[in-house]
Order: structure tokens, then sequence, then C-alpha cells
């Protein structure tokens, strides 16, 4: 974590998301997908929303995608960036925009994962301008 | 079946309170049901059916705030939560109960207090929520939520910085009239576009109050609403929808408004053009553009341009809204503005409004509450109210 960035709390692990968590300590973003109507969908859960069929498995996500939506937390101590990123598998994730200038931040920008250490949990996914280096 | 007709509101009240760093929760929310009992011609004692959501205090907020209050009587208990707009549904609820034969006299209460109560303990323990672990460490919070419905619809329809502030003006031109209003003083275009910007594109200016506070509302069987002295207001229709991510597949654009409106028009009969006035929750200024979109006063997208110009001002535009100042200036007791509105719509309807923003002839309106977090989850509901 950079100096600029603000202290993450750690999430709040169930067993039905630790897999998802455990890869975020890899390095890896996973989306859970249904394995009978092979949708996608995010937050992960053990019944797909849209069929309900309770086969469902990880898979690794490409860990592209664009923002849908966004917004800069200006009055807080540290701002920070929330947005909707809408992932190449399909869903859109709740999640932060990092490591930018937040004044570049607009609906349909390419973004791509990246990881950062929450407060004595699990790493988070969030994501910054694609073609950044970092 | 219909709730055409089903129930009617005999008796409303806000809590003249705005800052109460003196009471209680409770207390407040049973000093609004007396104020609702008592402006009703009614007593505790008539009350079989009690409402509340998880503004109620403690573990069994609705029995816990039967004890606080004596009820003895209730047959009928109801503790839907749905937000901000909670009490809108509850009205629903009970015109449906009332209507099933299971009560015949309802005490919706609300109370809260977010200025001086402690904020950390507001919000209703969300241990074990299944978005949990995929929200909270992205600092997410109600500005941030409803910041990001704004900045897609301007993304998407090029609604402009002062449409939006046309809202708040709107607001504080009617707040003006409101001795009990928190900000009375009319504000500039200029203003509410060059305050500090919150959460982009939310300026301060475009975000309700934070107030202590609540009211009640109650609704009576037809019978007994033609035995009491007040102007009885009839429920011609009453819809509920909720909305949520959809595993991922969400428009941040619309609102759950885009259902419950169609559906309570249909209900009560009546459509758009019929509305003399509406009570708008207003969370945010953005909020009232997308929910007027939604409940068909005008086309999608188009609800910058409707709003702009004083079209919401009592008196000169085609659609008075909030006529007390709204969340934006009047009151939004303990983040939940669904009470003020109901109560204000009662007021126009019973030709009690403020002289200066009374509606001539108030004999039909709409009351619609947003509750809960527009692009996460919440659940909307409106009402069609009848002056008979």
């Amino acid at each position: 974590m950079s100096m600029d960035e603000r202290p993450i709390s750690a999430p709040e692990l169930n067993p039905e998301v630790e897999a998802f968590f455990d890869a975020a300590g890899d390095g890896k973003l996973l989306v859970k997908a249904c394995t009978d109507c092979g949708k996608a969908f995010h937050y992960p859960r053990a019944m797909c929303p849209y069929c309900r069929s309770i086969s469902t498995e990880w898979r690794e996500a490409s860990g592209k995608g664009e923002i849908y939506a966004f917004t800069v937390l200006r009055r807080a101590p540290i701002p920070y960036a929330v947005a909707s990123v809408r992932l190449a598998e399909g869903p859109q994730m709740i999640t932060n925009i990092v490591g930018c200038d937040f004044d570049r931040l607009r609906s349909g920008l390419p973004v791509r994962v990246v990881f950062r250490a929450s407060e004595g949990g699990a790493p988070v996914p969030m994501f910054t301008p694609e073609g950044d280096s970092e | 079946m219909s709730l055409n007709g089903a129930a009617y509101i005999a008796g409303a009240f806000e809590h003249p309170t705005r800052k109460a760093p003196d009471k209680s929760v409770a207390q407040i929310h049973a000093e609004a049901a007396k104020g609702a009992l008592d402006d009703a011609g009614l007593t505790f004692d008539d009350v079989d059916a009690y409402f509340v959501a998880r503004d109620g205090p403690g573990v069994l907020g609705g029995i816990g705030m039967a004890e606080y209050m004596g009820l003895t009587r209730l047959r009928h208990l109801d503790n839907t939560e749905t937000g901000g707009s909670a009490p809108l549904v509850m009205v629903g609820h009970a015109a449906a109960a009332i209507l099933a034969g299971r009560c015949r006299v309802a005490l919706i209460t609300m109370g809260g207090k977010s200025l001086t109560g402690d904020p950390k303990r507001m919000m209703p323990d969300q241990y074990g929520a299944p978005e949990l672990p995929f929200e909270a460490p992205y600092g997410i919070n109600t500005h941030a939520i409803y910041a990001m419905a704004a900045q897609r619809h301007i993304h998407e329809f090029g609604t402009t910085r002062e449409q939006m502030s046309w809202v708040k003006v709107s607001a504080s031109q009617h707040a003006q009239h409101n001795p009990a209003a928190v900000l009375p003083r009319p504000v500039t275009l200029e203003e509410v576009s060059e305050s500090p910007m919150i959460a982009d594109p939310l300026r301060r200016l475009d975000c309700c109050l934070n107030t202590d506070g609540g009211g009640a509302i109650v609704v009576v069987a037809p019978d007994i609403a033609r035995q009491l002295k007040r102007p009885p207001v009839k429920i011609r229709g009453a819809a509920e929808a909720f909305k949520h991510q959809d595993g991922g597949r969400v428009d941040m654009t619309y609102t759950a408004a885009r259902f419950t409106g169609p559906r309570a028009f249909a209900e009560a009969g009546v459509t758009p053009a019929d509305i003399k006035y509406a009570s708008v929750y207003d969370s945010f200024t953005m909020t009232v553009i997308i929910t007027l979109e939604d409940l068909g006063f005008c086309e999608k997208g188009k609800g910058g341009a409707f709003v702009s110009d004083g079209n919401l001002i009592a008196g000169v535009g085609r659609l008075p809204v909030n006529t007390d100042g709204g969340g934006l200036c009047n009151n939004h007791p303990g983040g939940r503005g669904g009470i003020p509105k109901l109560v204000e719509a009662v007021r126009q309807l019973r030709g009690e409004a403020q002289p200066a923003v009374q509606v001539p002839n108030c004999d039909l309106a709409l009351v619609h509450g947003t509750g809960g977090f527009i692009t996460t989850r919440g659940g909307s509901c409106t009402l069609i109210l009848e002056r008979e």
C-alpha cells in the first residue's frame, strides 16, 4: 500500500467466500459462475441468483474490466474512489479505483485488478486504469 | 384485491424536534404516536395494530415499543424494514390488513437521532450480511452509493449541475415558509453548484439533512374515518417494489419507482397528470430527478429538464414537490425521510399546509419513498392519496 491510500478494513469472512479471499492472497481474482446456466455473478454465493442451481464453481477472472460508475469521497481523511466495475466476465463489482489521479476517472475507462492489503485480514481486489504501471 | 378505498389516514404527526439530545429514541416514537392519535381524535386504547421498522429501539422493536406505550390490544404487528420508505410501505400493509379484517386502527411510528445519537449504533447490525465482505472494505457509504447513481445518470443522459441545483433551490423556496425547517433560507443555483464537493458529483447542498425526530401515522377502517372530525384522506393506491444488484447486473439510472409508479396509478385509476401535489423522497437532489422519471412524470433521462425553472415550486411550476422544504431543508429524522413526506401530503390534502405553499383545491397527492441504498439494495413505495 502506498502512503497516500487509506487503511482497508479486513473483509468479514464466512465459509461461503473464503476461497475468494484465499485466491486474492495469491493475486488471483475469482468469480462465481453457475455450471447449469453458465452465468458468472458477483458477489459470490453458493446458489446461482439467476437459475437457483446449487451447482456453482469458482473461475479465475481475467482481471480486466471497465468503470461503470464511480465517485470520489472528497471529505474522507484520505480521499478515495468508489466504483462499480463491470468485469469482462459480465458482472459488476463494487470496488475502489487506486493508484491514479482521480480526475482521470470516467465511465467506460478500462481497468485491471490489483490487490491491496487489509488491516489484519485478507488482501482485497481493487482496480487501476489499464496501461498504468504498478 | 384492490386497496383503493380500503383504509384512510386519520392521523398524521411530524415530531416538532429537529435536535433532541435530551430525549430517548423510544420517547420520540411515543410522543409521535400520541401526536398522531390526538390528531385523529383517537386514543392508545383504540390501537389494535402496530407498525414500526428497525428504528424501533431494542431487539424486539415492535413489541418493545408496544410495552413502552402500554398497547395491550394489539392483534397485528409489522416490522417490515425497507429503510426510509418503511412508513409508506406500512401504510399499504395497514390498508391490506384492515381490508382483510385483521385490524381496524393501525399505528405507524418512526423515530431516530441521527444528529445527536451514536452514528455507529444507528445502522442495524450487519453481522452475516452476505454482501458485507464485498462492500465494507471499499468504504462505501450512503453518499458513495447515491453519488454513483448520479454520476451514471449524468453520463448517460447529460443531466447538468444546474438541473440538480434546481431541486435544492425549490426545496429552499418552500422551506422559507416553514417555521420548523432547519434550513429556512432560500439559496441560489450558484450557492448549490459551488458548495463543497462531498462525493462527485454530489456537493454539500445536494445532500439531505441529518436530524433527530420522527413522526407517526394512524390508518383506520373507512367506517371509523367517517366518524372522526378530521378531513378523511383516502388511500387510493399503494405499491411497493424492491431493487438490488441482481448478481452484478444492475442499471444504476433507475429505481424500483419504475415498478411502483405504474402499479399505484393503475390501482388508483389516475395518471401522473392528475396529481396536484407530490412528496418525493429527497435524500439527495438526484434522487428526486431519477424518481420523477421512474414514476412517469417525464421521460427517462428528462428529469433534469423537468425539475428546472421552478417547475417543482408551489405557485410557480406544474408539480409542487415537498412544500415543507423536504429532507433537503426541513427534516430528515434518523436518516429516514418517509414520515415527513407522508405528513406534508396529508397537510396539503387537508388544506393545512403553510398558506404560501398550499396547493389550491389539492384533492389528489402522491407520496413516494426511496428507502435504503439506491445502487445496491433498497425498497420503493408509491402511495396515492385523495381528500374526500
